[in-house]
């Protein structure tokens, strides 16, 4: 196979082309003959009693054809949370409704409360200032301590508290962990927040929901990471409406990093509004809007504890966790702060006992969710940050200490303390690798030259591991989770050897249409231009569960390699009979079928044409034909793992830190597309970073955004941001998929955030700040200098 | 309602524009020229820019009867006569400095502006002048990368891929 | 937004004569307007364009100084100003980002006042004279507190007059999410003595620091600034970017470097 397509390749991207010249079809260019707009009327109010809402005004605006209001949907459920968490005591985590529209209480600024729909989207926001809504207001609750407390007000008043759960993680290990931490030499003890974000992929939402009367046939075009899970939430759950009968498109989609994953309730609403006035509704989301609908993400305020023995071995972790949920639960909210943070508070050390605790905690806030890393980044900023405070209160280098306690390559599979196993590692490897890469050695001199400049240099390190590829249905399903997780694949081949791929994967920046073509192209030997990748229409692809949690190779691409692998098997017995041989003499190598030991061959178009052209074909015992649908849920998580060296240099004098160096040496197992894979770490980490000193998602003391707009929710910036220098040549392949991958996307999230603050602290402590022994994120000037001045 | 008339991408056109119909809502309704994209409402995201008599503007700032008459030229003007990608273009796909392609029509008209204006960037020029287009994606690394290169510079010393 | 009518006349008598109707309002580059109307903060029911009145634009020295008409974009200062004075079209360039440059004006900037814009500190720390179609304003008159200005109902500004210092420059430290001054300082050597105008720290917008200017004026160096105390924090803005505290500190921090890239 050349190498110029197949796995190992950095192919230049083909969905480039169409990028690139203005040709992408995203869902805010569709626009459908007749279709009306949307425009959804939001709370303006974090908390409040709904007393009276009259629509006659806002309805007799020009252009208004209907205006929607909770009472319209009475007939239609609520938005479902796909994942039930149990307590610690063994009790279900509570679960509000979650009405489409606010239904006698709005809970958060931006909660909709009534849906316009007009000839044009400016009438449908003109008569937006006709709605009257009398609002009584309610006190906001905000604090997430402060929400348990005895006689707080409470978000939803059927709910017993503000509390969704109180969850033990491994419960059984609790007192084990309060005895390694009395029998400890060392105890360290680090008190974070982990800040709210917002995930501003660059496309907005878009719906726009069509109804075809006489095919009664409902289609949802939308923004979606996932769109046959939108279409199995929204058709059995909300509206009602039989598979069969619901195509859910997501186009080209600009960027999700998880908040497209989430069943929305505008989707639903345009979708109803399209079936009940028989035209298309169209909702296209400003900013603005965005900043007060898409689910956030982190939003963790924690206790961390890590106890040592004489030796420097950690020998327990103790941690609790208060975890945001915001007003309602978002699809996948309770897990999170769960499954994908307790899990992997192991990180890559031989910890024998920890102990999780969270406490899921409902808030006026918007609906927190999965944001790229979801849990993940939370467990490592504590143990990275805590490892960090720990050599440093204990006097001995970091790396070393985290060399010490690495797991060695030699325990895998390691069965943590919580739950997972890891398949394979090598966590020396990678941090030998970060450390040359970096020029760790030459640090003392960059930080003598920073110093005659005047600025602080500092450098900051972390190792992470994430449990990506999401993940064993069984399993999962025992943790709760209301859908498996799955992925499939169709290999259509046809007459002529081109090949269709159908995945329920979707790729929305990933890159699918070149890596899914790269395995197949490798697997036949064909070139990958043969291979056409199709996804995001459930009225094409096989049921899948979509894009996040850095799955789609290892799991799309399993089920892609599946599938092909059951159309090679099928195409040898064809080629077994054209060749008159016997199966199993045949071999694929460069797109030709041979017999074994012969030079008899025929190529794949040969075979391919006889499949569909069946006159000399084994028809009695074989169908024509050459498609096949493969489904693959994995056996395990994938754990990718890698160390990330940040150098920053601070100006004291106004706090502002400057990121001047950032290494990343990850093992991500086998690389289809190293170009591919980079490129999934720069934006991770760029994503890091942006959390580390600039991203912060705020609420005043009335549960008013603070940072609603571009305009004080600073992102990351071409000029914020350095060159970064990567590396994935450190590989131990997944053992237990077919491709030996691991999963990439969301790597750089989770790694960089920790290795960040970790370095401005080093910063501040070698220029004599000893005091600082940690700052929240976001670090901007203004915290640096006041911890600084303090 | 109003007929305003320009020229985009070389050809005069005209479509009905109120009076607050912005030059972005323009172009993707009143043309169908949907390559230009909106992606905030505060003038900060840069996915919207097109080139105003020869200068990047933010579209959706703009009102279309402000530039009545104007030569405006979108990201669907910018490929070479014969339809293959200019060599900006082909630079950004070379590099990979593209990932969900929703702020690449902004990058690709910002960093044409910049090599017009200055045909041989530093890094940290480049990086200045993309500071009005924001990528949520690529981390900036290609996208900078691809610019360098595109002006002719050898980026074979920036981390290969 | 809210619909309004659009025109855009071409003389400055056209355009007095169109903001006389009720509603009118003025866009120049649009550049704030244009998303304060999109959240409809702002609805005027007539928009005159400033944008096509050649009479308003351009660049040139005069007696007074440094004559910049009202329309001209931030790009045309930051590049026809780099002869005359340095300092200023370096703030030009500062501004927003490249595309914003290319539409927004001085006479929008000024005319908004946004008390944490650039262009103030720059008219302020100049003593430059506002001149409207009804009179000349100076600059110490003209800015009245955090978006307010001298400016009466249908008063426009036709050009601004910056007279040239021996030395002068901009320090900006920078608001990450917006771009404008988090705290900036600009600081101008004439003569007569030496202009502090800081923008972006304060309730009441841009602001002369008298402390500094009395420092400055008898030893312009870095060194003078450094013996001085803060100016108080009592009216500084607290937002997610900074405490009163913070800005107030920075004042001194930026008006330092600015003598030092000055000097």
């Amino acid at each position: 196979m050349p190498k110029d397509n197949g796995i190992g390749a950095a192919t230049p991207r083909r969905e480039d082309v169409r990028f690139l010249t203005g040709k992408g079809r995203y869902t805010d260019d569709i626009n459908i003959r007749g279709q009306l707009y949307a425009h959804f009327v939001r709370s303006e109010v974090a908390h409040g009693r709904i007393r009276a809402i009259d629509t006659a005004a806002a309805a007799a605006c020009p252009g208004v054809v209907q205006v929607f209001t909770a009472a319209d949907f009475a007939a239609v459920g609520g938005l479902p949370c796909g994942w039930q968490v149990t307590d610690r005591h063994g009790k279900p985590m509570q679960e509000p409704k979650h009405p489409v529209l606010a239904d006698g209480k709005v809970r958060h600024v931006g909660d909709p409360i009534a849906m316009i729909v007009a000839e044009t989207a400016e009438q449908a926001r003109d008569a937006a200032e006709a709605l009257s809504v009398d609002i009584e207001e309610l006190p906001a609750v905000l604090d997430m301590k402060a929400a348990l407390a005895e006689g707080a007000t409470k978000v939803h008043d059927d709910l017993t508290s503000n509390l969704c759960y109180d969850w033990g993680f491994v419960e059984d290990n609790r007192e084990a962990v309060n005895a390694a931490f009395a029998a400890a030499a060392h105890h360290v003890t680090l008190d974070l927040v982990n800040n709210r974000l917002v995930a501003n992929p660059m496309e907005p939402r878009v719906a726009v929901g069509d109804y075809e009367s006489h095919s009664d046939m409902t289609t949802l075009y939308t923004t979606s990471q996932n769109p046959h899970v939108i279409r199995l939430l929204m058709g059995a759950f909300v509206l009602g409406i039989p598979e069969h009968r619901l195509r859910v498109v997501a186009p080209d989609v600009g960027g999700g990093f998880g908040s497209k994953i989430y069943h929305y309730a505008e989707e639903a609403a345009v979708t109803f509004a399209a079936r009940t006035l028989k035209r298309p509704v169209k909702w296209t989301a400003s900013r603005s809007e965005a900043f007060i609908s898409d689910a956030q993400g982190r939003d963790h305020v924690t206790k961390m504890e890590l106890a040592l023995d004489g030796d420097l071995n950690f020998t327990a972790i103790r941690t609790e966790t208060y975890a945001n949920m915001g007003a309602y639960l978002s699809t996948f909210a309770p897990s999170i702060p769960t499954w994908l943070h307790g899990t992997l508070m192991a990180g890559n050390y031989r910890t024998p006992l920890i102990y999780v605790n969270v406490k899921a905690v409902f808030t006026n806030t918007v609906p927190v969710d999965a944001y790229r890393g979801a849990g993940r980044p939370e467990a490592t900023f504590q143990l990275e940050r805590i490892i960090d405070k720990a050599a440093r209160q204990l006097g001995v280098d970091p790396v070393e200490l985290r060399r010490k306690n690495f797991i060695r390559p030699d325990q895998f599979p390691y069965q943590t303390p919580v739950a997972v196993v890891y398949d394979t590692g090598n966590y020396q490897a990678t941090m030998d690798k970060l450390l040359a890469i970096s020029d760790h050695a030459g640090f003392a001199a960059r930080a003598a030259a920073s110093k005659a400049r005047g600025k602080l240099r500092g450098f900051g390190i972390a190792h992470y591991i994430e449990a990506c590829g999401i993940a064993p249905s069984n399993l999962v399903g025992q943790l709760g989770a209301r859908a498996g997780l799955y992925e499939s694949a169709t290999v259509r081949v046809n007459a002529t050897g081109s090949i269709s791929v159908f995945t329920g994967s979707h790729s929305h920046g990933q890159g699918h249409e070149t890596t899914f073509a790269q395995v197949v192209a490798e697997m036949i030997g064909i070139d990958a231009g043969q291979v056409e990748i199709v996804h995001g229409d459930t009225s094409n692809t096989p049921m899948g569960m979509g894009t996040y949690g850095s799955r789609s190779l290892a799991v799309g691409g399993s089920a892609l390699v599946k599938a092909t692998g059951k159309i090679i098997t099928k195409a040898k017995k064809i080629a077994a009979h054209l060749l008159e041989a016997a199966e199993g003499d045949i071999e694929l190598k460069d797109g030709k079928f041979t017999v074994a030991g012969t030079d008899k061959s025929v190529d794949w178009v040969g075979v391919t044409l006889a499949a569909y052209v069946p006159h000399n074909y084994p028809l009695e015992n074989l169908e024509p034909g050459l498609e096949e649908t493969a489904f693959y849920d994995p056996s395990n998580f994938t754990y990718p793992a890698g160390a990330y060296g940040c150098e920053v240099e601070v100006d004291p004098e106004t706090g502002k830190v400057e990121i001047v160096a950032f290494s990343a040496a990850d093992d991500f197992g086998n690389i289809v597309n190293p170009m591919i894979v980079s490129g999934q770490v720069h934006g991770g980490l760029a994503q890091g970073i942006g959390q580390a000193l600039l991203e912060n998602c705020a609420y005043d003391e009335n549960g008013q955004l603070l940072s609603g707009s571009f305009m004080d929710y600073a992102m990351p910036r071409a000029d914020d941001l350095p060159f970064y220098k990567v590396d994935h040549s450190c590989i131990t392949p997944c053992t237990h998929n077919p491709l030996g991958v691991k999963g990439c996307g969301e790597a750089g999230a989770i790694g960089s955030p920790p290795a960040v603050v970790n370095a401005v602290i080093d910063a501040l402590h070698r220029a004599g700040h000893s005091h600082i022994t940690h700052i929240d994120m976001p670090l901007t000037p203004a915290r640096v200098w006041a911890a600084i001045n303090a | 309602m109003a007929k305003v008339t320009m020229t985009v991408n070389g050809k005069a056109v005209s479509a009905e524009a109120e009076g607050r119909t912005l030059l972005s809502s323009y172009l993707r309704e009143g043309l169908g020229l949907t390559g230009t994209h909106v992606g905030c409402d505060t003038g900060q995201c840069g996915a919207c820019v097109v080139h105003v008599d020869g200068k990047a503007v933010k579209s959706c700032n703009v009102f279309a009867h402000d530039v009545a008459g104007a030569s405006v030229t979108t990201i669907e003007g910018m490929a070479n006569p014969d339809g293959s990608l200019s060599v900006l273009q082909q630079a950004f796909q070379d590099h990979h400095g593209l990932q969900c392609g929703f702020c690449t029509p902004g990058m690709v008209m910002t960093s044409a502006a910049l090599l017009a204006e200055n045909p041989h960037p530093s890094e940290a020029e480049v990086r200045h002048y993309l500071e009005g287009n924001l990528c949520r994606c690529t981390g900036y690394h290609n996208i900078v990368k691809a610019v360098l290169a595109a002006s002719g510079q050898d980026v074979g010393a920036i981390a290969a891929e | 937004m809210h619909n309004f009518d659009f025109v855009k006349p071409s003389t400055i008598a056209d355009a007095v004569k169109a903001l006389s109707a009720e509603g009118a309002q003025a866009l120049s580059g649009g550049q704030t307007l244009t998303p304060t109307m999109k959240q409809r903060l702002a609805a005027p029911s007539v928009l005159v364009s400033l944008t096509g009145i050649a009479e308003l634009r351009g660049v040139c020295m005069g007696d007074g100084g440094l004559s910049i008409g009202a329309a001209t974009t931030h790009a045309q200062v930051a590049q026809e100003a780099a002869a005359h004075y340095p300092a200023l079209a370096a703030l030009a360039g500062q501004i927003g980002d490249p595309a914003v440059r290319n539409r927004g004006t001085i006479g929008g900037s000024l005319a908004n006042n946004d008390p944490s814009a650039c262009y103030p500190a720059a008219a302020l720390g100049s003593g430059a004279t506002i001149v409207t179609n009804r009179r000349r304003i100076a600059a110490d008159d003209y800015f009245q507190g955090m978006f307010a200005t001298a400016l009466e109902e249908g008063e426009i500004i036709t050009e601004v007059v910056f007279p040239i210092p021996e030395r002068a420059a901009y320090a900006k430290f920078v608001q990450p999410a917006s771009r404008f001054a988090l705290t900036a300082a600009f600081v101008a050597k004439y003569p007569a003595g030496v202009r502090v105008a800081i923008t972006g720290a304060s309730n009441n917008g841009v602001f002369r620091w008298g402390e500094a200017e009395a420092a400055l004026s008898a030893a312009f160096t870095a060194a003078a600034v450094e013996g001085l105390t803060a100016p108080s924090a009592e009216d500084m803005i607290a937002d997610l970017h900074g405490t009163p505290d913070y800005r107030a500190h920075l004042c001194k921090v930026m008006t330092k470097r600015a003598v030092a890239a000055a000097a």
